[in-house]
């Protein structure tokens, strides 16, 4: 067995904890570290103490936020009354590189996954229904991924949670993707994109 | 590389690297099976949606060293009510979960297929709350811990049966009694359905008796696998 230095080892052993990278990856990341200038890896190190020290959820979407809330929920030019759940905060940069949103977020930080054990009361939902209660919400947009499980998280939000505050709830639609074959579209994908087909 | 062609139930899959999925399927002739569907994530991927937990697909793969590959998929049957009943959705999670423990990778059991196969496409036609029942009365047949309904485990009285205990192997008379309530009704259905009488029990049952068996058939596969389904709590708490 190959026995490096111990700080090496360590450094080794955490990197391959990260997701993606393999024992591989891990040793070949470690020394290239080695070799760097001092200014590099500290610029490194640095950014990840940042990151712990300055990062939190946001207390009112879940977003990340470097103070209590986020920018997004901070942005007065922000249209108030519409709010859009998503399931993790890298779906909000998904949909802000669009630039056809200009209301708020909610990140459920997860979904409803049965096969997980994965229900309702561990995600960011309740905290969603004393949202709409309280912050004159007019329309929801379910933008969960368009899987199994997110569909099953949009359903229950839109039936079990939104129904009573008689709210507009709308779903991202789904259909083909720009660019695409058609011949190569699965049968479900397609049955959607022909009954949520537009007059031209 | 050898490349193989196979009908396969997906039963869960899992997040891998960038845009991959570990997907666990439950084939016709290798029983279960783990395969990577590389960059099943991206939106223009070409397996789409064929790839979704409880979508029956025959599929190529091909095998690797650790896990087999994915190469194409056709879809076979869709269970498209899934999507919009959260309850059936729930349901259909039971199922999958109970073969994921019950099988064994590269242990076939053509028998287990069919079963599951029957009970989603009858899931996702009508709904009915007690194909889960029916469902896990004939795993634990394949299984090999039918339990026995006729007569108390212990003293073999017939009359006075009261509850049934899958760790004693069967239903308990008023005096030996352990484990869950069972009444007349649910026995009698139970023993119809290892009589091969399900679409009998599925049409005639009575909604309280539904019930009853519901929650004993969540008792069983308790015991029978030594832990609580994740998906029972989920959908029997939070999705009904």
């Amino acid at each position: 067995m190959t026995s490096y230095a111990k700080p090496v080892e360590v450094l080794i052993d955490e990197l391959g904890r990260l997701p993606g990278i393999g024992p591989k990856s891990a040793q070949r990341i470690a020394f290239h570290l080695l070799k760097v200038d001092r200014i590099d890896s500290d610029r490194l190190a640095n950014a990840i103490v940042d990151l712990k020290d300055k990062i939190s959820f946001c207390e009112r979407c879940f977003n990340v936020s470097e103070g209590e809330e986020c920018t997004i929920c901070i942005d007065p030019r922000r249209n108030q009354a519409v709010l859009c759940v998503v399931e993790e905060p890298k779906d909000i940069s998904a949909i802000e590189k669009t630039g056809a949103y200009h209301g708020r977020y909610h990140v459920l930080l997860g979904v409803i996954n049965p096969l997980e054990g994965v229900g309702p009361d561990q995600i960011k939902i309740r905290e969603l229904a004393h949202r709409v209660a309280a912050e004159s919400i007019t329309e929801v947009i379910l933008c969960t991924n368009p899987n199994l499980e997110g569909e099953t998280t949009a359903a229950f939000i839109a039936n079990k949670i939104l129904k009573p505050f008689e709210i507009k709830v709308t779903r991202l639609a789904s259909g083909l993707p720009v660019g695409g074959d058609l011949e190569y579209a699965d049968e479900l994908t397609l049955g959607r994109a022909l009954e949520g087909r537009q007059t031209l | 590389m050898t490349l193989y062609r196979e009908d396969a139930v997906v039963l869960r899959s899992y997040k891998l690297g960038e845009a991959d999925r570990i997907i666990v399927l439950y084939t016709r002739t290798r029983g279960k099976t783990r395969a990577v569907a590389k960059g099943i994530r991206r939106t223009k991927s070409k397996f789409g949606a064929r790839l979704e937990p409880s979508t029956v697909v025959h599929a190529q793969l091909y095998e690797g060293r650790n896990l087999d590959i994915v190469t194409q998929v056709e879809t076979r049957q869709v269970h498209a009510s899934f999507r919009r009943d959260l309850m059936r959705y729930g349901r259909a999670a039971i199922l999958l979960e109970a073969v994921d423990l019950a099988s064994e990778e590269a242990e076939p059991s053509p028998a287990l297929f069919k079963l599951l196969t029957g009970a989603l496409r009858e899931l996702d036609r009508a709904g009915n709350p007690l194909i889960v029942p029916a469902f896990v009365a004939k795993l634990l047949k394949l299984e090999g811990v039918q339990p026995m309904l006729e007569a108390c485990v212990e003293c073999s009285r017939s009359d006075g049966l009261v509850s049934l205990d899958l760790s004693r192997g069967g239903v308990l008379c008023d005096r030996c009694r352990s484990g869950g309530f069972m009444s007349a009704g649910a026995r009698v259905a139970m023993q119809h359905v290892f009589e091969g009488h399900v679409r009998h029990v599925l049409d005639t049952t009575e909604n309280s008796v539904a019930e009853e068996l519901q929650s004993l058939s969540s008792i069983m596969l308790d015991q029978h696998f030594e832990r609580r389904l994740r998906s029972s709590r989920v959908a029997y708490e939070h999705l009904s």
